[in-house]
């Protein structure tokens, strides 16, 4: 039986567009939270590791520079989208290894505005107009839209539930709800996806620290975590996060995100009938349904009718992304895996106000992104 | 002055009046690779064969960019999508439809040259895309 790994203690920098506030800033503001409410103090981790996309070398030391704690290893990690959950997972690991007792992951970004650029692509598919991001979220929307019989209306009313989610969470970018119509009628990106359907890259930072047998425990119901699972993406999809120029006509390829689930399922030792609560990448409207169907938290096909049921809002039986998700915190790549660890714990202990799930005591959290990477994370308590 | 008309990137197709994309056949697994690869992304095996592509296919997703995307020169909107090939291989490309209400699923397409913008020394920058095919 390998060492339980715990969370002793959590930690956010809200997510929105901070003029004059550094990298460096939010993330020592996460990681002090963090510590504090863990209770760990200089020389109380043995190793950190930093998720970071775009913060530039060393950003992990910057951030522990700053607050006088270093010597221990700091490794920055990066995954796209899932660099926090890759940082979850690499932490865990050394914990149930018995390389370390206490870690301290965090992450933290500033996105540039607008479209993303990203150093993924090759000069030349900038230049033929084959690097826009939102350009692959709006076929895979389409796709999805041909084999669930999702709708328009479905991909407006993620956006409805979310933003009303969103409004209770202080840590969000948006705190206002929307209606459907406004967001049909926000301008057309790329069809079928419109402003309102798409998240907003943006900046902050979230920490999170993790204990095996001797460490702290940290206030309140003691959380666990049950799986951190990182995967890549198999050959074989054309839409895939992976983004290759062709794919085969075969699809039955899984997906990064099925194939991390199935994983951090068994290593649970549960199963999606098992959730309470769910945190997952919704990037955009129709990744969200996507996701549900990859999750397995419906049949294949089956997302629209999970939206119908009204299951998926907060009151309903699994509430899918009580904080609002990335369409109302917006997405700090770096941050945002964590983000959705940091609100997860949060359920699990009782401490969601407004927007709490009631009796929520296991909860997954899931990322997807460039690479492709897939992170899930399991939590109970 | 002359413009001089060059591909965005060489080894992606041939240029002229029948282009084909220019991709690779592993001789272990049978599968067909765009761009073409030495190393088989799906086997791992070494030594595909260099095979041009079909130049006709079917449409399988599309949408239009409406837009300018970091390091794009060229017009907005401007369309992309998927085009399914006969050999098992579907290719993301740019479309020369840029109004997605013209295009539908099953839609037979066609390979063709665009061009793109003209760079800095003068020459015109093309690409391959796929247009709806003649008949």
């Amino acid at each position: 039986m390998s060492t339980r790994v715990r969370v002793a203690g959590v930690g956010m920098h809200p997510f929105g567009r901070f003029d004059g506030v550094s990298t460096t800033d939010m993330g020592a503001r996460a990681v002090s939270a963090a510590l504090r409410e863990a209770g760990v103090t200089r020389g109380g981790f043995q190793a950190a590791f930093c998720g970071t996309a775009y913060g530039g070398v060393a950003t992990g030391h910057k951030v522990l520079s700053r607050l006088g704690m270093t010597g221990m290893p700091i490794v920055d990690v990066e995954a796209g989208c899932a660099s926090g959950g890759a940082a979850l997972m690499l932490a865990a690991g050394a914990i149930r290894a018995g390389q370390y007792d206490t870690v301290l992951v965090f992450g933290t970004e500033k996105m540039p505005k607008g479209i993303i650029r990203s150093s993924f692509f090759e000069p030349w598919q900038e230049e033929a107009g084959l690097a826009a991001t939102p350009s692959f979220f709006a076929l895979r929307a389409q796709r999805l839209m041909v084999n669930s019989g999702v709708t328009k209306e479905h991909l407006a009313q993620v956006v409805v539930k979310n933003r009303r989610h969103g409004a209770a969470n202080p840590d969000a970018m948006f705190h206002k709800e929307i209606a459907a119509d406004e967001v049909l009628g926000s301008r057309v990106v790329c069809e079928p996806l419109h402003l309102f359907m798409l998240c907003s890259p943006n900046e902050g930072a979230a920490a999170v620290v993790l204990t095996g047998g001797g460490g702290p425990t940290g206030p309140g119901r003691p959380v666990t975590l049950a799986a951190a699972v990182l995967r890549s993406h198999l050959p074989g999809a054309v839409l895939s996060e992976s983004t290759p120029l062709s794919g085969l006509t075969d699809d039955t390829v899984p997906s990064p995100t099925t194939l991390a689930a199935t994983a951090a399922f068994e290593e649970a030792g549960l199963g999606p009938g098992d959730l309470h609560v769910v945190e997952c990448q919704d990037t955009d409207a129709a990744r969200e349904l996507l996701s549900y169907e990859e999750l397995g938290l419906c049949p294949a096909g089956g997302s629209a009718a999970l939206l119908d049921s009204g299951d998926t809002a907060l009151g309903g039986r699994l509430p899918v992304n009580p904080s609002g998700g990335l369409l109302s915190k917006g997405e700090p790549l770096g941050a945002s895996a964590l983000g959705q660890v940091v609100e997860l714990v949060r359920q699990l202990r009782g401490d969601c106000g407004p927007r709490q799930v009631d009796r929520a005591s296991v909860a997954l959290s899931h990322t997807v992104g460039r690479g492709a990477n897939a992170g899930v994370v399991v939590l109970t308590a | 002055m002359t413009v001089v008309r060059t591909t965005v990137r060489e080894g992606l197709f041939t240029d002229g009046e029948s282009p084909r994309l220019l991709g690779s056949r592993c001789g272990a697994c049978g599968a067909r690779h765009f761009p073409r690869h030495q190393t088989c992304p799906y086997c791992a095996a070494e030594g595909a064969e260099p095979e041009e592509l079909s130049a006709r296919g079917t449409l399988w997703a599309w949408t239009a960019v409406t837009a300018a995307p970091p390091g794009y020169r060229g017009e907005t909107p401007f369309g992309v999508g998927v085009v399914e090939l006969p050999e098992g291989i579907r290719v993301i490309s740019r479309l020369s439809v840029s109004d997605p209400a013209l295009l539908s699923a099953g839609q037979p397409m066609e390979l063709c040259v665009v061009p793109l913008h003209v760079d800095d020394d003068g020459n015109e920058v093309v690409t391959y895309a796929f247009a709806p095919a003649a008949s």
